[in-house]
């Protein structure tokens, strides 16, 4: 249990999606103009990422992985699939977005207007592709461990898009230099904040 | 005939029409080119592709192989797009994309594998995340679907080029203020850090980089104000 909870906030506050890594920047920067999208397109990622890198590690511990085959029989053995595993990562993440998509359509259509564009988009976040990449990189020895570093790690980046969101929406009502307003300063901002998310680097889980 | 079509206003309008009657790198063509450089660059300005931008420019060596993997598969993926593209369905393109883009970035993953196991090593996961790098996507989408081969290859490189200027400009700051080298070789000379010159080692953490593309943009929308924005 103790392992999991370490786990747990690891990939919330020191291996930070966004702070750590820059995984999804993209749809952050673009829908981090308000709080209330930006909160949307947050639990849309934790959830298409706690759903997508569990089913990602099965996959990548039965089909992929060298010798990941042998529950098939004794021929199978020495297939190795690895490098299939960026079209399987990646056509999985596309069905669940589409899931999820549908699911917002029907159950918060005001969530889905507002949102608009940025949920097809998720199938092309980084984070969510990251989150699973760096999952085959990690080695977990079961789904349970896949499941909650795919829920870390989404609500770690939910937490940075909610902090950025908040403080540009109070920066518009401070004088930015002009060559700086909108993107360059949101770059910085986001440099400051990820210069403080690096105290948590010395934390030893 | 040939005649009746060089007028400017007819050349526009048979421009869908007739590709093969422009030349190769005219002026509209080499705008493809050098537009995504500056004023429409695809980090500083159409605000795509930065995930990756940010990661790998520790050092130039794995900025310069990533510039050169976006590029091959956005040429690539670009032109294979543009062949297909009164093909593929409208509902299905995103994953008829994803899946073109996820092949090529399979051949240079096991390319880069083949014949630089280190610098791949170093790049780990950020091969892979090209597939779900918006700029691909971005382009794939804007322009792919509705151009032609030709002009479809030459925005890819543009793109990619203006992607790898922002990434070797943020890398060579990078590598020159944090370590003092550049391509891992040493260019500060000693007697530098002999009268007490110290590498900045907050450069080699990883906020630096999006404070350096953020004064790049900066520098960049001081030169140009058309791009400033409202807020």
């Amino acid at each position: 249990m103790e392992a999991y909870l370490n786990l747990f906030v690891k990939s919330i506050f020191i291996e930070n999606m966004i702070f750590a890594y820059f995984l999804g920047m993209c749809s952050y920067l673009a829908v981090s103009k308000t709080v209330k999208t930006a909160v949307g397109l947050g639990f849309a990622v934790v959830f298409v990422l706690a759903i997508t890198v569990p089913i990602n590690f099965l996959l990548d511990t039965y089909l992929l992985q060298p010798g990941a085959l042998s529950w098939l029989g004794s021929q199978y053995v020495d297939l190795d699939l690895s490098f299939l595993s960026f079209i399987m990562f990646i056509a999985v993440i596309a069905s669940m977005v589409q899931l999820v998509e549908m699911i917002v359509e029907k159950f918060a259509p005001a969530l889905y207007g507002a949102l608009g564009i940025f949920l097809p988009l998720i199938a092309v976040n980084c984070a969510i592709l990251g989150g699973s990449l760096f999952m085959q990189q990690k080695d977990f020895s079961g789904v349970a461990e896949s499941a909650v570093y795919g829920l870390g790690s989404g609500i770690g980046w939910l937490l940075a898009i909610l902090a950025i969101a908040a403080i540009r929406e109070k920066i518009t009502y401070s004088n930015v230099p002009a060559p700086l307003r909108g993107l360059g300063i949101t770059f910085i901002i986001t440099g400051l904040m990820a210069l403080g998310f690096m105290s948590f680097m010395g934390i030893k889980l | 005939m040939e005649e009746n079509k060089s007028t400017p206003e007819k050349k526009a309008t048979l421009l869908f029409v007739n590709k093969e009657r422009e030349p190769l790198f005219s002026k509209k063509n080499r705008k493809l080119l050098s537009d995504p450089m500056d004023d429409n660059n695809p980090i500083t300005v159409q605000v795509l592709g930065i995930c990756s931008a940010l990661a790998i420019t520790v050092q130039l060596k794995p900025a310069v192989v990533m510039s050169i993997s976006v590029m091959a598969v956005m040429a690539a993926s670009n032109v294979i797009i543009s062949l297909l593209r009164n093909l593929i369905p409208n509902r299905i393109r995103i994953i008829v994309q994803l899946v073109v883009v996820a092949s090529m970035v399979i051949l240079v993953d096991q390319i880069l594998r083949a014949y630089a196991y280190d610098v791949s090593k170093e790049l780990s996961i950020f091969i892979g995340l090209i597939i779900t790098n918006c700029i691909v996507m971005g382009r794939l989408e804007a322009f792919a679907l509705g151009n032609g081969v030709w002009k479809s290859f030459l925005d890819g490189i543009g793109n990619a080029a203006g992607y790898g200027v922002i990434l070797i400009l943020v890398a060579f700051f990078r590598e020159l203020f944090g370590s003092g080298k550049l391509f891992g070789f040493q260019v500060i000379p000693d007697a530098v850090y002999e009268m007490g010159y110290v590498n900045n080692g907050l450069m080699l953490l990883s906020p630096m980089a999006l404070i350096t593309v953020g004064i790049l943009i900066w520098v960049q929308r001081s030169r140009n104000r058309t791009l400033i924005e409202k807020n």
